[in-house]
């Protein structure tokens, strides 16, 4: 009963921040995220995949962008992040300055092994 | 007595002073978004690892010549099309997640109960389209700590087709563990949604949201599945594209 309670209170009192997500934004964004999947997969199976380009570092760049664009709209519209107040969202967000840090740690640490460290055998490819 | 407030009596009225909710987020809205902060955190260690061990790697299995069938369709010769129906049904599902919570802020439990029921099915017809990709790399041979492999031969030649550049067996056995693993774990991620969601899906018909006056609850677990959807966008870029 208490928890009802207060789960009422909350909604009546202070839980109208509800503006910015109608039916009409829903699907507008639903029609970003596809667009951008469709994008993606134009990159991948015409221009790599139909020999049009190679696939290069710069291919993957694009693709990494297209999906923190995608991740964007997923946790800012969807996940209504955007709405909520400045301090929460920092309180969430904030937290990810660690996960870049461990990205630039982790892949120079998986560099420096590819090119001072590789017993792997290996064999030439065929093709 | 004079009227006049001194400047210590005013009352103080910013988002921090007291008297009012600071985040303005109920606290198991709260708890939820910490949680997925947390476990967001080990997805991000799975696939940095992933990341790392390509790196560590000269060459590695071309995704584009790995998962080229459609189950019940073809076999070979379609790269990324079967992973694009199952992005797509994730992405949709993830649309009438909201829509649910939309219709709850309306208090319209008629259209909650139809949007989680899509929902629901959307996440089902993911999770079967997993097994079949999960069935098809086990039958190649994929499989944790193993890889294909013929009694005599060479695995120069019974991994020159996933392979672009150079040929590895330690590559291959790396992708096996990492694809089994982290897949596997969104999967399961992916089943405990589609759980949470019946059991809410439940307490709408059981009116229970109906007499408690919000659909807060369809918030929470909505949450949950759009960061389900958003873990699937970065291990389909990270497995599937680059």
């Amino acid at each position: 009963m208490a928890s009802q309670h207060l789960d009422q209170t909350v909604e009546h009192t202070e839980g109208q921040h509800q503006e910015g997500m109608t039916k009409g934004k829903i699907w507008r964004v639903f029609f970003y995220l596809l667009a951008l999947t469709a994008l993606e997969f134009f990159i991948a199976l015409v221009l790599v995949h139909g020999g049009v380009i190679e696939k290069t570092m710069a291919v993957n760049v694009v693709y990494i962008v297209l999906t923190l664009l995608k991740a964007y709209y997923i946790i800012a519209y969807f996940m209504h992040l955007k709405f909520e107040t400045f301090g929460f969202i920092m309180s969430v967000a904030i937290a990810f300055v660690l996960i870049i840090y461990f990205i630039v740690l982790m892949l120079t640490e998986g560099g420096y092994l590819n090119t001072h460290y590789n017993p792997f055998p290996h064999w030439d490819n065929p093709q | 007595m004079s009227t006049t407030v001194t400047e210590l009596d005013k009352v103080k009225t910013g988002r921090w002073n007291g008297g009012r909710s600071p985040f303005n987020v109920e606290y198991g809205k709260i708890m939820m978004w910490f949680f997925l902060t947390s476990d967001a955190f080990t997805f991000s260690a799975f696939l940095i690892y992933y990341g790392s061990q390509r790196f560590a790697h000269m060459t590695w299995p071309d995704p584009d010549k790995l998962f080229q069938s459609i189950p019940f369709v073809a076999d070979y010769g379609y790269p990324l099309v079967f992973v694009g129906i199952m992005t797509f049904i994730l992405i949709m599902s993830s649309v009438t997640m909201v829509l649910a919570v939309e219709a709850g802020h309306r208090m319209a439990k008629k259209e909650v109960v139809g949007w989680m029921i899509a929902t629901i099915i959307g996440g089902l017809m993911f999770i079967g389209c997993q097994a079949l990709e999960w069935t098809h790399l086990n039958h190649a041979g994929f499989w944790w700590g193993s890889i294909p492999s013929q009694e005599g031969v060479s695995p120069e030649v019974t991994l020159a087709p996933y392979f672009s550049k150079e040929i590895s067996e330690v590559s291959a056995l790396q992708f096996a563990n990492l694809f089994f693993t982290i897949t596997g774990f969104h999967g399961f991620h992916v089943s405990i949604g589609i759980l949470l969601n019946i059991i809410v899906l439940g307490m709408t018909l059981a009116n229970v949201f109906e007499r408690r006056g919000s659909y807060l609850m369809v918030e929470k677990v909505g949450l949950y599945w759009h960061f389900v959807d958003l873990v699937w966008v970065f291990v389909f870029t990270f497995f599937y594209l680059v």
